[in-house]
């Protein structure tokens, strides 16, 4: 399992308090017309994001994570509840929060689609009313960084997913913003477009430090991108907190691989750990434990009476797995 | 000290990539052309069988029918595509449009331009002369003042119109055809000689919808006709005051209608 990027740095501009601070956030749609069912979308959320901190937005589909982006920028209006982005009300500052926040809409192009792309830079570098020669220089950057200097001429239409989504990246990155928000970054990319990505939004956060809210639904891009997780079910929050910590609220296990010298029985009888499978007539054994009730090392103790131990490995819970079980439990309250 | 650089650049970029394709402008302007050529087309044939319609002689329909059209073609080139709104909002594309820092009504303007709108306006522009040279006028500085004041308050009003059926558009997503009602029928409306209609009628296209001073009450100052009741010569001088408030509506109607705005998933 890869290590998240724990080593938030602090906020550069050095503004005080939260820069995301919601309170019994609720939103509903419809049932202004008699036909419209009324859909409670967001249901009393609660959260702050402190400067500096990645964090990951995830839920099922439906579970209220884009209509909370949008209540975040003021493109919604909330039905109750407070929202402040940046220490202001988006419905009252809009402009003003749009200054300081980059914001991509995976699903949907912010770009302009019949102009080459390079024209979509230099008209959000006008609209967010960048210095010319400094708009040079950070397009330039991204541009570099992001490996888009081949499609600069290309029509927005004709770019590929992956040269798309960069470029929305860039575009939303393109006034150096305090906060950026992604809402599904990654979908429907490959693993190594993916993966440059990832490795490109790491950088740019060592770098300057921008806070980052990310809904995904590619338990990766948590994984390496985000030290907290935040999950919406339903509307609500069902959880808040970092990935290992998602992973012990849900009971997940941990995994031991052991390689044994000889060919051994079935491992069934070790205290604290389950059997899951038996490999090469007993050479290789899985076993899962509870990393809330006991250790690996304690587990290996017990096996080491039963037989000689050559290798081993511990593997992580599987964080997809993870996700569902908490999806699964809270359908099984309903 | 507004700096208009950001509307400048999106402008210049839309106009580029219309221009771009040469031979699908040309048609685009003589299809509007084509539009602007038809509506005066129905003009001439009304006075090739009457010589007044609803007061006015053929001169003074045509004062009217060319003032109103100069003033809607410019305004229709200006912000006609808000009505694309309505494809905007279904499509949830107009998001973008509220993450960026500028006013939402500034930039939907400035998103584009429909320079092929220029045919339909040159006919009205040559109309316009026309009119102004065959018509009894007798030239004073406050016939100039009238002239250039409804020109620019009737572009406004008409304008108005379409940023105020825009802010319908949130609230019936598939009502285009209401708020065309608007937009068109105010067009119609104001190319016609008022006393055509029913006196409520008249006071709905004067006082509500304000279409009336875009150019039958100009047109009746400019001229110097006797007017009646409900359009005394006097009114046209209240054209400004007629665009500001069509403004003052258009701008409640358009917050209140982006204010309303509910997302379109995703
Ligand atoms: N414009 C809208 N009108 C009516 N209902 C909507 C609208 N947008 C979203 N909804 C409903 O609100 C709920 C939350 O939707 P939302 O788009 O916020 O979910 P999400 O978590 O982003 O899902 P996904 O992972 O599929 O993107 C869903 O039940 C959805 O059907
Ligand atoms: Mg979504």
């Amino acid at each position: 399992m890869t290590r998240p990027d724990h080593d938030a740095p602090t906020s550069p501009t050095g503004q005080a308090g939260p820069i995301i601070e919601v309170t019994n956030l609720v939103r509903d749609y419809g049932g202004l017309g008699r036909k419209s069912r009324r859909v409670r979308a967001v249901d009393h959320i609660s959260f702050g994001i402190q400067p500096g901190e990645a964090v990951g937005y995830i839920g099922a589909n439906g579970a209220g994570k884009s209509t909370t982006i949008k209540l975040l920028m003021g493109i919604l209006r909330p039905t109750a509840g407070q929202v402040r982005t940046c220490g202001l009300d988006p419905m009252r500052r809009r402009i003003d929060v749009a200054r300081q926040v980059g914001v991509v809409f995976g699903q949907r192009s912010q770009l302009w689609w019949d102009l080459p792309l390079r024209e979509s830079f230099t008209i959000l570098a006008a609209i967010h009313r960048l210095d010319p020669a400094a708009a040079r220089d950070r397009t330039a950057r991204l541009v570099d960084e992001l490996e888009m200097g081949g499609q600069l001429a290309t029509p927005v239409r004709s770019l590929s997913l992956g040269q798309r989504m960069r470029a929305e990246i860039a575009a939303a990155l393109l006034h150096s913003p305090r906060l950026l928000v992604l809402d599904e970054p990654t979908i429907g990319l490959d693993v190594l477009s993916k993966q440059r990505l990832r490795e490109f939004l790491v950088e740019e956060r060592r770098e300057r430090g921008t806070t980052l809210l990310l809904t995904t639904h590619d338990m990766g891009d948590v994984e390496r991108l985000c030290s907290r997780v935040l999950v919406v079910d339903h509307g609500r929050l069902a959880y808040d907190g970092t990935l290992p910590g998602l992973a012990a609220t849900v009971g997940a296990e941990r995994l031991l691989v052991i390689d044994l010298a000889e060919p051994t029985r079935p491992l069934q009888d070790v205290p604290g750990a389950r059997l899951v499978a038996v490999e090469s007539d007993g050479l290789r054994q899985r076993l899962a434990f509870d990393g809330a009730r006991t250790t690996a090392a304690a587990v290996l103790t017990e096996v080491s009476r039963r037989a000689t131990i050559r290798d081993l490995a511990v593997e992580e819970p599987d964080i997809e797995d993870v996700v569902r079980r908490i999806y699964a439990s809270s359908a099984g309250q309903r | 000290m507004a700096d208009f650089t950001p509307y400048r650049v999106v402008l210049r970029s839309r106009m580029r990539a219309q221009l771009q394709y040469r031979t699908s402008f040309v048609t685009d302007v003589v299809g509007t052309l084509g539009v602007g050529l038809t509506e005066l087309a129905e003009v001439l044939v009304i006075f090739h069988n009457v010589d007044v319609l609803g007061g006015l002689d053929f001169s003074a329909a045509l004062l009217v029918f060319a003032l109103s059209n100069v003033c809607f073609s410019v305004a229709d080139m200006l912000v006609g595509h808000l009505d694309q709104l309505p494809t905007y909002i279904r499509a949830g594309t107009i998001d973008a449009f509220y993450v960026r820092p500028l006013p939402l009504l500034a930039q939907f303007m400035a998103s584009d331009i429909s320079l092929r709108r220029i045919g339909r306006l040159s006919v009205a522009l040559g109309a316009l002369g026309v009119a102004l040279s065959i018509g009894d006028i007798a030239w004073s500085a406050a016939t100039v003042a009238i002239i250039v004041l409804t020109l620019v308050s009737g572009t406004a009003i008409f304008a108005a119109l379409f940023t105020a059926a825009g802010g319908l558009q949130f609230y019936v997503v598939d009502g285009a055809e209401l708020t065309n009602a608007f937009t068109y029928g105010g067009a119609y409306a104001a190319q016609q000689p008022q006393r055509v209609f029913p006196d409520l009628l008249r006071i709905f296209w004067t006082f509500v919808v304000p279409t009336a001073f875009i150019a039958y009450l100009p047109a009746v100052a400019i001229l110097d006709l006797p007017g009646d009741h409900l359009a005394p010569s006097w009114l046209a001088w209240f054209t400004p005051l007629a665009a500001v408030l069509a403004w003052l509506l258009a701008a409640g109607c358009w917050r209140a209608g982006t204010r309303h705005y509910q997302g379109a998933g995703g």
